[in-house]
C-alpha cells in the first residue's frame, strides 16, 4: 500500500490543498503588489519597469511563475470540486435558514468570492500578461526597458476596466477576511497564543492588499501619479 | 400543563416517510404557557391532533434534560431554536412571543435522511464512532487513579470535548452539512488522554474516512457548528483532529 494512503483524497486532505495553496497565493500577492506599488513613486513608471523587467528575466522568477499556475489551478480545481461535494451533501435545502446568527457572509459565499476572483483572472491575465510574454510591450521607456507602465496607464482609461478591477479587489478583500485566518485553522494552527494574531494579521492583510491593488487603476485613472 | 396566553402559528414539517415529498403544514395554537418548553408544546399539538383523529407529528426525544442529544429540530433558521448552549428540550416558550409564526423542520443533510416528520436517522454518527472512538482495553481490576498522572489543563480539554452529546446540530448548521465538530470531539476525548495513545494514530484515519463514506460535507471552517452547538464544542478539536490527521498520514507508519 502507498505510504501515503489517501491522504489528499479524503475531505481533509483536500482542505490541505487548499490551504497550503491559499497561503502561496497569499505570499505571491506579497511580491505583486511589492513591485505594483513602485508606480506610486510617480517616476513616469521608470522604476516599476526595471521591477516589471526583473520578474520577466529572472530565471527563478520564471520558475516560481509555473509553480504558481499550478498552484492556482489545485486551488480552483479543489474549489470547485468540495464546492460541488458540499452541496451534494444538503440535498434538501432549509425553507428557513438563518446563516447570519452563527456565521459570517463572506465565510458561507467563498465559493461565489472565488469565483468572482476567477472571472476577474480571466480579465487580468488577459490585460496585462499575454500581453507582456506573448503580443509584446509596444514601447520602450527611457532606459531601454519594455515599458509596461505605458501598458497600464492605456489600459486604465477605459473607466469599465476600473469599475471592474475595484470591484474584484472587494471580491479579493473579503475572500481573505475568511480565506487567510482559515488556512491556518486547515492547517491545525489553532493555538490560544496565536489565535490574535492570525486574526489580526489577517484583518490587516486583506485590507491593506486590496486598497492597494484597488488604488492603482483609480490613480492612474484620475492621473494622480505620473 | 398549566394553560397559558400564547397564541402561536406554526409550520411544521411533515413527511410520512424517507420516499414520500414533505412540505410544511400550518397549525395554529392557542393558550401556550411561556414556562412550557419547546417540546411539551408539541405534546400539546399531538395532543389536539390526536383528538382529532390526525396523525401526531414525530419527533425525536428521550432525556428532556440537554444530555441525550435526540431532541433534534431547525427551529426558525436555527437547530434548537434561538438561544446559545441550549437544545430544543431546554428552550422555553418564554424564547418566543405571543403572535409568532415559527417554521420547525428535521435536520437536513444526505447523512441523515428523514425517517418520518421531524424524525432524521442519525446512525451515520455510530458508525463513525464504531469505525474507531474507542479504546481497547483488558478488563480487569480498575487501576488507581492516579496511576497515569494527566495535567488538569489536558484533562479539562478532554471532559469539553467529551460533552459532546451527538445531537447532530453542528451537521444541521453547516452550511456543508459537515460533521467535522462532532468526529473532532470524539477524536480529541481520546487523543488528549494516555489511554487514547496507542490508537491516536489509527483511530483518525478510520474515522475521518468513515466520516466521508458517509456523504457528510467538507468543512470550510465557517465556524457554525461551534455557534450553535448546544455544549460549545471548540473548533480546536478541529484543528487538533486535522494535526493527528496530517501526522497519521505524512509521518506514522501505520496506513489504515
Ligand atoms: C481564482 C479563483 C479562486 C477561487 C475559485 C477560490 C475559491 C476558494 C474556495 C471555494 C475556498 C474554500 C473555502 C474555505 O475553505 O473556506 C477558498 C479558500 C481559500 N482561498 Fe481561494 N479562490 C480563488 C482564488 C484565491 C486567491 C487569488 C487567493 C489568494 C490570494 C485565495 C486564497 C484562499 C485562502 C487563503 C483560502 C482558505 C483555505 C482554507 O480554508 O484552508 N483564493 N478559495
Ligand atoms: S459537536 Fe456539539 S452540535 Fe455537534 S453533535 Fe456534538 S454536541 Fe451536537
Ligand atoms: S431530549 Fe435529550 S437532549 Fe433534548
Amino acid at each position: 500500500m502507498s505510504g501515503f494512503g489517501n491522504a489528499f483524497s479524503s475531505s481533509i486532505g483536500k482542505k490541505f490543498i487548499m490551504g497550503i495553496t491559499g497561503l502561496f497565493l497569499i505570499l505571491f500577492l506579497i511580491v505583486h503588489c511589492g513591485i505594483n506599488a513602485l508606480i506610486f513613486i510617480s517616476d513616469g513608471g521608470l522604476t516599476f519597469n526595471v521591477g516589471a523587467h526583473f520578474m520577466a528575466t529572472n530565471w527563478i522568477i520564471r520558475a516560481g511563475e509555473i509553480v504558481l499556475f499550478i498552484g492556482l489551478l489545485a486551488h480552483i480545481f479543489q474549489a470547485l470540486r468540495l464546492t460541488l461535494q458540499n452541496q451534494k451533501a444538503r440535498p434538501v435545502k432549509y425553507a428557513v435558514n438563518d446563516g447570519k446568527a452563527n456565521s459570517k457572509w463572506y465565510s458561507r459565499s467563498m465559493g461565489l468570492l472565488g469565483t468572482l476572483l476567477l472571472i476577474f483572472l480571466v480579465v487580468h491575465l488577459k490585460d496585462f500578461w499575454v500581453v507582456s510574454r506573448f503580443t509584446g510591450i509596444p514601447t520602450v521607456d527611457a532606459n531601454g526597458h519594455e515599458d509596461l507602465y505605458a501598458v497600464m496607464k492605456e489600459k486604465f482609461q477605459d473607466p469599465v476596466r476600473v469599475v471592474v478591477y475595484v470591484l474584484a479587489m472587494f471580491s479579493l478583500c473579503y475572500h481573505l477576511l475568511h480565506g487567510f485566518a482559515s488556512a491556518f485553522q486547515t492547517l491545525g494552527w489553532n493555538h490560544s497564543k496565536y489565535n490574535g494574531i492570525i486574526k489580526g494579521a489577517g484583518v490587516w492583510y486583506s485590507v491593506i492588499i486590496s486598497i492597494l491593488f484597488a488604488a492603482m487603476p483609480i490613480a492612474v485613472y484620475f492621473g494622480l501619479i505620473q | 400543563m398549566s394553560t397559558g396566553n400564547m397564541n402561536l402559528t406554526l409550520k411544521v414539517w411533515r413527511q410520512k416517510n424517507n420516499n414520500a415529498k414533505g412540505a410544511l403544514v400550518d397549525y395554529k395554537l392557542a393558550d401556550i404557557s411561556p414556562d412550557m418548553s419547546f417540546l411539551e408544546m408539541f405534546d400539546v399539538l399531538n395532543e389536539q391532533l390526536i383528538n382529532k383523529g390526525d396523525e401526531p407529528v414525530v419527533f425525536d426525544h428521550d432525556c428532556r434534560e440537554g444530555i441525550c442529544g435526540m431532541c433534534s429540530m431547525f427551529i426558525n433558521g436555527r437547530p434548537h431554536g434561538p438561544k446559545d448552549l441550549v437544545t430544543t428540550c431546554q428552550l422555553h416558550m418564554r424564547s418566543f412571543k405571543d403572535g409568532d409564526t415559527i417554521v420547525v423542520e428535521p435536520w437536513r443533510a444526505a447523512a441523515f435522511p428523514v425517517v418520518k416528520d421531524l424524525t432524521v436517522d442519525r446512525s451515520a454518527f455510530d458508525r463513525v464512532i464504531a469505525a474507531g472512538g474507542f479504546i481497547s482495553v483488558n478488563t480487569g481490576n480498575a487501576q488507581d487513579a492516579n496511576n497515569l498522572p494527566i495535567p488538569k489543563m489536558q484533562a479539562d480539554a478532554a471532559f469539553e470535548a467529551a460533552a459532546c452529546i451527538g445531537c447532530g446540530a453542528c451537521v444541521a448548521t453547516c452550511k456543508n452539512a459537515s460533521a467535522m465538530l462532532f468526529v473532532s470531539a470524539k477524536i480529541s476525548q481520546l487523543a488528549l488522554l494516555p489511554q487514547g495513545q496507542p490508537e491516536r494514530y489509527r483511530r483518525v484515519q478510520s474515522m475521518v474516512a468513515q466520516m466521508d463514506a458517509e456523504g457528510f460535507g467538507n468543512c470550510t471552517n465557517t465556524g457554525a457548528c461551534e455557534a450553535e452547538c448546544p455544549k460549545g464544542i471548540s473548533l480546536e478539536n478541529i484543528a487538533r483532529m486535522n494535526r493527528d490527521f496530517a501526522s497519521a498520514k505524512f509521518i506514522s507508519e501505520e496506513t489504515v
